[in-house]
């Protein structure tokens, strides 16, 4: 076991996973409540990931914080380095990719709740802030925490990426993903085979923790 | 106290338009009508849940909406309390914290003490303990109630209050609710569709189809003389007088109703004044000598008119107040029923249906 792969990767997952409660509760509701017209590109731009190859995602995030953009020149003046092949770097990657693993639960989550219910809080005097702290949120509970168990487990899992953007340093960018590649590629398969077991475990209980969470099974995901 | 010039237009085209005046004090407005006719819509622009296409609401010197200068108070500034139609308890809060929920700025001592006092006024004192799903039908709408009253709003939107009971519990949850609205002292505006709930719960009341106001007026005016066949066949009702009790016991309670007196079951409610509503076909019409029958009420008059009500006539009769009876065309030319004709109006003290006159 590289214990030093799986601290990367428990890492770079809690910092997503955290990230993504910030940014995308704002995005979820605003998915399930707006109803604005062209509100369907926003929702296609969010699933994106879902369906792009890791590598072109990759690929655009790493132009798009590199020394020539806008974005990484303002990044590397700020902190005095850049951001590819850091694990800052692979947070806000690992924040796209597994945006709509946070995004699509909590949304759904939120258009469960009884429109009544919402209304009924206003009525009572309570504001828009309060009426999603508690009404929204305690109903939507089970769609929150599997927003945030999915998007940490989806951001263990992930390869491309990660290879992409973080390139493979030991203690920085390599992830547990990674280590099994290099494993394999060093045809040292008692340790990937270990080192896969230990995720394929880990994966399954993730979800089974995450539908237990959900009676009405494949509503949240 | 409240005036409201609505108008609201939906994306699909429905309109719904109409002018509320509500006087300060007590007063029920109830807001009678087909399902699709408006009646919600008009209750969600006062609370402020719909935005209005035009016109404006003024309550007491506060404008809540005014389309033209594009103002619209939020829901939570309008000291409303709104009752949905089916309760909207929060399910996930028990009782009591559902009761709380509107008045989270007082403090906890205040809180408990207020929550306590609506409670048990409305008699759910014991079940502040209790999750919503282990209410019963009755028992969430006062948990509701309390809810909204435990705010102490000004102005009371009733969004049908009883389309969510049935049967035993709708006919005791409505007598509670109608002495409730009258102990209050506060306006209220009730949306029904059924007309045993506006005439119980109203003292005004407006007719809506189609998003307009058809009628308005006192529950007897409107029921007692449709302006419109709309109105008429919403009501439904032929016989609908206001009566007075004269005596009771043995379960039937005597009439005194215009110039004359008939019987129905008592109804077991401490009123002197009801509503007396038969209809028309459990009048039965008799010419000659009086047989032997069990119906109860056999009251002599004359014709005063015979007029068509589709496949039926319907034959009204003065026997000191007027009387439709519907009968089948066939049955009139037998009995050669005529304008001024000699015939006495013949029905079950059980055809009665009584109704509390509100006032």
């Amino acid at each position: 076991m590289n214990w030093e792969a799986i601290l990367t990767t428990l890492k770079l997952a809690s910092a997503t996973a955290t990230v993504l409660v910030f940014i995308g509760l704002p995005i979820s509701y605003w998915v399930a409540f707006s109803k604005w017209r062209w509100k369907f590109l926003v929702e296609a731009v969010v699933a994106l990931p879902l369906v792009l190859p890791p590598t072109v995602l990759g690929f655009y995030v790493l132009v798009a914080m590199g020394p020539r953009s806008p974005f990484g020149q303002w990044y590397e003046s700020l902190t005095g380095h850049g951001l590819p092949f850091t694990l800052e770097g692979l947070v806000i990657a690992s924040t796209l990719y597994s945006l709509p693993f946070a995004v699509q639960p909590v949304a759904a989550a939120f258009r469960s709740v009884d429109r009544r219910m919402i209304e009924a809080s206003w009525t009572l005097g309570v504001s828009s802030w309060g009426t999603f702290f508690r009404v929204i949120a305690p109903q939507a509970k089970a769609g929150l925490i599997a927003g945030f168990v999915l998007s940490f487990a989806h951001t263990v899992g992930e390869f491309g990426v990660v290879l992409m953007v973080g390139g493979n340093i030991p203690g920085v960018t390599r992830t547990i993903s990674i280590h099994v590649y290099d494993e394999v590629q060093s045809l040292n398969y008692a340790s990937a085979g270990m080192t896969s077991f230990a995720l394929l475990v880990f994966s399954f209980l993730i979800l089974s923790l995450v539908y237990s969470l959900n009676p009405r099974r494949g509503r949240i995901i | 106290m409240l005036h409201a010039e609505i108008d609201k237009t939906f994306k699909s085209g429905a309109r719904v338009t109409a002018t509320l005046d509500l006087s300060a004090g007590p007063s029920v407005t109830v807001l009678f009508g087909p399902s699709g006719a408006g009646k919600t819509t008009l209750l969600r622009c006062i609370a402020g849940l719909e935005e209005l296409t035009a016109g404006r609401i003024v309550f007491k010197d506060q404008i809540w909406a005014d389309a033209a200068q594009r103002r619209h108070l939020p829901t939570q500034k309008r000291a409303i309390g709104y009752l949905f139609q089916d309760y909207a308890l929060f399910p996930h809060l028990k009782v009591r914290d559902n009761i709380g929920f509107g008045i989270h700025e007082l403090s906890l001592s205040d809180r408990s003490e207020r929550i306590m006092r609506t409670a048990t006024s409305l008699q759910i004192g014991d079940l502040l303990d209790r999750w919503p799903s282990e209410l019963s039908g009755g028992q969430q709408q006062r948990a509701a109630l309390a809810r909204v009253l435990v705010r102490e709003p000004e102005l009371l939107l009733l969004d049908e209050p009883l389309s969510a009971l049935d049967g035993v519990a709708r006919d005791h949850v409505r007598g509670e609710l109608a002495q409730l609205l009258r102990r209050l002292q506060m306006p209220a505006i009730v949306v029904t569709h059924d007309w045993v709930d506006a005439l119980s719960l109203g003292n005004r009341l407006h007719v809506m189809s189609r998003g307009i106001v058809l009628q308005e007026g006192t529950p007897q005016e409107v029921f007692a003389r449709p302006q419109h066949a709309e109105v008429a066949a919403a009501v439904g009702m032929e016989n609908l007088v206001k009566g007075h009790v004269k005596e009771r016991g043995d379960g039937v309670v005597r009439l005194q109703v215009g110039r004359a007196e008939l019987y129905a079951p008592d109804p077991q409610r401490d009123h002197a004044e009801f509503f007396v509503c038969i209809r028309g076909e459990n009048v039965m019409l008799e010419t000659g000598t009086r047989g032997q029958s069990s119906a109860r009420n056999h009251l002599s008059g004359k014709v005063v008119e015979i007029a068509s009500a589709g496949s039926l006539l319907k034959v009204t009769v003065d026997v000191g107040f007027e009387i439709a009876a519907l009968v089948t065309r066939q049955a009139v030319a037998d009995m050669r029923l005529e304008h001024g004709a000699e015939v006495a109006a013949v029905f079950k003290a059980s055809a009665v249906h009584l109704i509390p006159a509100s006032d």
